[in-house]
């Protein structure tokens, strides 16, 4: 789960991270009298789920109190673009409106889970403020990572290791392990799975400063953090995605083409999308409907299927194991009971209770085009689209 | 022979008074599956579907001979079903459960290197050695014995790919699950390793998807250690980059996450790739024939 950079730097100044004084504002006004108390000149910060603000416009400088106001106004209500977004953007509801700091040096760091030595990283570089996946990329060797054992965790020599690779003063050595040590215990604290400062830079008074703040939290441990859940913004997400999850539909992920599919398991999922394409069409969707115990939950999925517009055809392909055949095929049964769908529909049942799915579908009335095997549902999924 | 389960698994089952978790010993008992305990922490002394229910697996394993476990207790439980499990000496531990937190999984990995208990998943359908033993949620009659080793991410995507292979008459020795979570008891490697070294096992099937880098990894492993021929598929091909795909692992960061990268270092490898999820069945046939007649010129 992601949060906002204000709410980010709140947490980390709970854990003795130094961050710049500031406060959130949802309006004009609002924003004027934090930059009136902060006095001198401010930055104004676009809060949105997406990183890429400063060249999207997100991020700007005001010298005045007036000039933060009519700033905000400008931004308030606005839909940002960045390259992480979608070509609609992100609704920027509330911005960070905090001193502007003259940086003398700027620094990387973050702590991620490396899943190949299972173990958190964390990574220092002396390239701050830049795209941190491209200078992995381009120049990996500006990167220095250190391995976070459970059995000792951080320990000071990694500090001091990671503050000369980066170049620090020695001056700042002691500092910089602080944060450090404080940034591991935030990321084993909360369950996180990505913390980052980018940049982490030194003002003119030689100090350590989280300008950028970025926390993403491991979704399978959000019950213990009910603290961090309630934090989740929804209006961040593509408005379907988060219709589908307050409907108890969580993986779904909503594509561009026009066939909407109803599959279980992650895996079948991916491949369908895969073999459509490969049978000239494309998905209007990704949804793994996961182990299914109600009819629920497939009328739900139906729901969000068919409220896409695009959606000229729906292919169930469902290959029972945890989840059954039979419960299914009744959650068909009770959707088209329910519902007024009119696009084809393509079905291919298998697996766990499949002769009673098959039967309930087949007395239910309603009018399907039955497939066999999985070359045979893409072929007549994207066939029903092309016609209908 | 075949790999981690056969007719000599005796095997417990933790949790195994829930719901999925007495259903999957149903299914395991009605295949032959030797189910010799379950353990419920607090209904010690009781039994379900016959099979006699313990506290602790300690005990549970000193008064039955379980050697092997199955796992279906919820998320926030799980890591320390599977570290009893470890510390009563179970040598296999399979773990359904899928949710499990991160910094669960990290000590836990972390104390299992210390141990001779091999972990598969977690988030996983488990483990089948057809006509010898089930450990899983997968349907018993999709699989037929045989020669073919099938490793995967996935749950549903292997069975399909198994009731491809079994409607070609190709049977398998072993199918493993290995878990759709980007932390894994049990890798790509480990398992190919094990049916590199298993006598019944005349070819491997490896079920891949986007995420992660243990489709390379696995590349590299088969490359300098494999003899026995390799089919591969990866899903995700026309995923869109930086969404989570249902799985937790199945995730696009970087380009190596990506599945052309992973098909690329395959079939450099020299494992045929089977391009569509529809043909991996009739592709691995190929395989084996080509080899036969190479055996046979």
């Amino acid at each position: 789960m992601k949060i906002h950079e204000y709410q980010a730097k709140a947490i980390m100044s709970q854990y003795g991270i130094p961050v710049p004084q500031g406060g959130v504002a949802g309006t004009a006004a609002e924003a004027k009298e934090i930059a009136a108390q902060l006095g001198g000149e401010v930055a104004i910060k676009a809060q949105v789920y997406a990183g890429g603000r400063g060249k999207a416009g997100g991020i700007k400088l005001a010298p005045s109190a007036q000039e933060a106001a009519k700033l905000v106004a400008e931004m308030l209500g606005k839909n940002l673009v960045t390259h992480q977004t979608s070509p609609q953007g992100v609704p920027i509801d509330r911005v960070l409106v905090e001193q502007a700091i003259e940086a003398e040096g700027e620094f990387y760091l973050g702590i991620a889970i490396d899943g190949s030595a299972q173990l958190p990283v964390m990574m220092a570089s002396s390239a701050g403020g830049m795209d941190i996946e491209e200078v992995a990329q381009k120049s990996p060797e500006k990167i220095t990572k250190i391995y976070l054992e459970p059995a000792i965790g951080f320990q000071p020599f990694q500090g001091r290791k990671l503050a000369e690779a980066m170049g620090m003063d020695p001056s700042l050595v002691r500092p910089a392990t602080e944060l450090m040590a404080n940034l591991y215990r935030l990321f084993w604290g909360k369950d996180c799975s990505l913390a980052e400062i980018n940049p982490l830079v030194i003002t003119k008074q030689t100090e350590l400063v989280a300008i950028d703040a970025k926390l993403n939290f491991d979704d399978n441990a959000l019950f213990r953090h009910p603290d961090i859940a309630q934090l989740h913004d929804p209006r961040q997400e593509d408005a379907m995605e988060a219709q589908a999850a307050s409907w108890g539909v969580k993986n779904y992920v909503k594509l561009n083409g026009n066939i909407g599919c109803l599959v279980n398991g992650a895996g079948l999922a991916m491949s369908i999308l895969d073999l459509l394409t490969l049978s000239g069409g494309s998905s209007a969707n990704f949804l793994d409907i996961g182990t299914v115990n109600t009819t629920e939950r497939v009328v739900n999925a139906f729901k969000i299927l068919t409220a896409d517009p695009k959606v000229k055809a729906v292919l169930v392909n469902i290959f029972g194991g945890m989840a059954r055949v039979d419960v299914i095929a009744q959650g068909i049964e009770e959707a088209y009971r329910q519902m007024d769908i009119r696009v084809p529909l393509v079905v291919r049942l298998a697996g766990t209770n499949v002769e009673q799915g098959r039967r309930i579908l087949a007395e239910s009335g309603i009018k399907f085009i039955a497939a066999q095997d999985l070359a045979e549902a893409g072929r007549l999924a994207v066939e029903a689209a092309k016609i209908s | 022979m075949s790999i981690l389960v056969d007719e000599n698994t005796r095997l417990l089952v933790q949790g195994i008074s829930g719901r999925e978790g007495s259903f999957h010993t149903q299914r395991c008992l009605e295949y032959g599956t030797k189910v010799v305990a379950g353990v419920s922490p607090g209904k010690g002394g009781s039994k379900v579907l016959g099979v006699p229910v313990f506290n602790t697996v300690e005990r549970a394993t000193r008064e039955t001979g379980a050697n092997a476990s199955i796992i279906f207790v919820p998320a926030a439980f799980a890591a320390d079903a599977v570290l009893e499990a470890a510390d009563a000496g179970i040598s296999l531990v399979v773990c359904i459960t899928e949710g499990i937190p991160t910094f669960d999984m990290i000590p836990l990995l972390y104390y299992l290197r210390h141990t001779n208990t091999r972990l598969i998943g977690p988030n996983c359908p488990g483990v089948i050695s057809p006509g010898k033993c089930k450990a899983g949620l997968m349907a018993g009659d999709i699989h037929m014995p045989g020669g073919v080793g099938v490793v995967s991410r996935s749950g549903t995507l292997t069975y399909e790919v198994v009731a491809q292979l079994t409607a070609l008459e190709v049977g398998q020795s072993t199918c493993v699950g290995i878990g759709g979570d980007p932390l894994l008891g049990s890798t790509f490697i480990d398992i190919l390793n094990l049916f590199e070294q298993d006598t019944q096992t005349s070819a491997v099937v490896l079920i891949g998807e986007i995420g992660g880098t243990m489709e390379q990894e696995a590349a590299e492993f088969i490359q300098k250690n494999m003899s026995k021929p390799t089919i591969a598929f990866v899903a995700g091909s026309t995923a869109p980059p930086g969404r989570r795909m249902g799985h937790a692992g199945a995730i696009i960061s970087g380009s190596s996450g990506k599945a052309q990268q992973k098909i690329t270092a395959l079939a450099t490898a020299g494992v045929t790739i089977a391009e569509s999820p529809a043909k991996v069945g009739i592709t691995t046939k190929k395989v084996l024939e080509e080899k036969t007649k190479r055996l046979f010129i």
